[in-house]
């Protein structure tokens, strides 16, 4: 067996992932797979793919939210059978709650698990601090903009120093230059907690700059049908979209992406 | 304070000025309505004199009471049927058109079950009231984001956790609306009751005193209704406000 605290040892792994829904009308509907992927411990791994490939789908079985319909999903050589512990998701809608101030918010699962106050104090002022919401550690979600709600979300996961990391979306409602700077953030806080990272986006700009290695679905059911290595130097920021290397890696991810979408649309590609 | 609060003050000051007016200058005869510092002057009097004092406990009692078994039952009720769609989907349209029901009409039923006692009463102010608790709980449950129950999934929290944590803030503003209006609700149904089955409580007294031409009794009184009713609803309204404002995303 492949010991896991190796850097490159396999973290998550997923093999002949399916999900299927029933419908109200007795139809089925195959959401996704069958997919297959090995995470690499600390790796940051993006996945794009056509609206409704299921994406978000693939993200909830790995999470444990969802049961895949068929495969196997293993989480540090642990197969996942409900949410494991050591996984932390932040989703693409709000998540915040609007009842707890910033601090209470990032506080609110280290105090549910049980850890002693001073250390709970620690980790929020860190995780506070690292995400610059220090000024509003006593704000409520309803007094900030949406990227420091997402933020907040953030922090709260960070807080928890889970060891693998599942984005949703995180910056899907957020401008153009917020998201390069949360992307700046995200880098920075993926080189501190050496925690693996799997991001689900629309934004292949966005892939391409924060990823070791970016996947790309097909059209519902989706399954992988590239998976692009970008080659970037651990420390990097949201700079290297000014590399000549990366309107390479757009436009082959675009590439793949186009005939995907044009199926989507009912359309066929040139 | 607002400036629509300032603007809503200078209407209801100007109101009550012309109402003055209208009273002292004749326009309006003492035997129909007596002036507005007539009803203070009169109100004072009766709260010092403790002449009511009996009956105003009575109809707060009732009015609590009401209040609290039209909260508890009507957001236990509303849980139920939020977890029971099926059953939701049938009972829905009759809750929407309960209002258009008078509730009244079945006063003689509960005489008959409970008595010419407050227990009528009270029950009568529930029935009025406990829809308005059951409807705030279905939109406050149906309200709380998907995304907040999958945070507690990854949390990893027990479902009772997550409903006394996650759910239960979450749909606080809407539960608290509920609150509101049952209140509202079960301080009109017990002072109307009061008024045709009860032998005491502030609604009886301004039968009495409309019976027996007391005038300035029964304006005393009917402006310590209006003076109990705004003070409370006041203070739901400021709490109200504030949580709703939480809303804003």
């Amino acid at each position: 067996m492949t010991d896991p605290s190796r850097p490159d040892a396999v973290h998550a792994r997923l093999r002949g992932v399916t999900r299927s829904f029933d419908l109200a009308s007795g139809t089925k509907l195959d959401a996704l797979g069958p997919v297959d992927l090995d995470l690499h411990r600390g790796e940051f791994f993006a996945v794009v793919g056509p609206s409704g490939c299921g994406k978000s789908t693939l993200l909830d079985c790995l999470a444990g939210l969802a049961r895949p319909t068929q495969g196997d999903i293993s989480f540090e050589g642990r197969p996942v059978d409900g949410v494991p512990e050591g996984i932390g998701v932040v989703f693409q809608e709000d998540a915040s709650f609007a009842w707890l101030s910033v601090r209470d918010n990032v506080a609110f699962g280290l105090r549910r698990a049980g850890v002693d106050a001073a250390e709970i104090a620690r980790r929020v002022d860190y995780a506070i601090g690292f995400m610059g919401l220090r000024e509003f550690a006593h704000a409520h979600p309803a007094q900030l903009s949406g990227g420091m709600r997402q933020r907040v979300c953030i922090a709260r996961t960070l807080v928890l120093q889970p060891r693998l990391i599942l984005l949703d979306e995180p910056f899907g409602a957020l401008d153009q230059q917020t998201r390069l700077l949360m992307g700046d953030e995200l880098l920075r806080l993926w080189r501190e907690t050496k925690a693996t990272v799997l991001l689900i986006t629309h934004a292949l700009d966005e892939a391409a700059m924060l990823s070791d290695r970016v996947g790309v679905m097909s059209a519902r059911p989706g399954t992988f049908i590239d998976i692009v290595e970008t080659q970037w130097a651990r420390e990097r920021d949201s700079r290297v979209v000014s590399d000549p290397r990366f309107g390479g890696i757009t436009a082959r991810l675009w590439e793949k992406l186009r005939a995907e979408s044009l199926k989507i649309m009912g359309a066929s590609a040139p | 304070m607002t400036r629509e609060g300032w603007i809503r003050l200078l209407v209801v000051a100007l109101f009550i000025a012309a109402l003055e007016a209208a009273c002292r200058g004749g326009l309006i005869p003492r035997t129909v309505l007596i002036a507005p510092s007539a009803m203070a002057d009169s109100l004072w009097h009766l709260l010092r004199s403790g002449e009511y004092a009996a009956d105003i406990i009575s109809t707060l009692r009732n009015v609590v009471a009401a209040s609290v078994l039209s909260v508890v039952l009507g957001f236990a009720l509303g849980v139920g049927l939020h977890a029971l769609p099926r059953l939701r989907r049938a009972v829905e349209p009759l809750l929407a058109s309960y209002y258009a029901i008078p509730t009244f009409m079945f006063y003689p039923v509960f005489i008959v079950v409970f008595g010419v006692s407050p227990r009528a009463i009270i029950a009568i102010a529930v029935l009025l009231s406990i829809v308005a608790m059951i409807a705030g709980t279905l939109t406050g449950l149906d309200r709380i984001p998907p995304v907040l129950r999958k945070t507690a999934q990854i949390l990893r929290m027990s479902a009772p956790t997550r409903a006394l944590l996650i759910d239960l803030p979450a749909a606080a503003p809407h539960l608290f609306t509920g609150i509101k209006l049952a209140f509202a609700y079960a301080f009109i149904g017990v002072i109307a009751s009061e008024f045709i089955l009860s032998g005491s409580g502030i609604g009886y007294a301004i039968a009495y005193a409309y019976n027996n031409f007391e005038n300035r009794k029964m304006y005393g009184l009917m402006l310590l209704v209006i003076v109990l009713a705004t003070a409370a609803n006041t203070v739901l309204d400021l709490i109200d406000r504030r949580l709703q404002a939480r809303l804003q995303r």
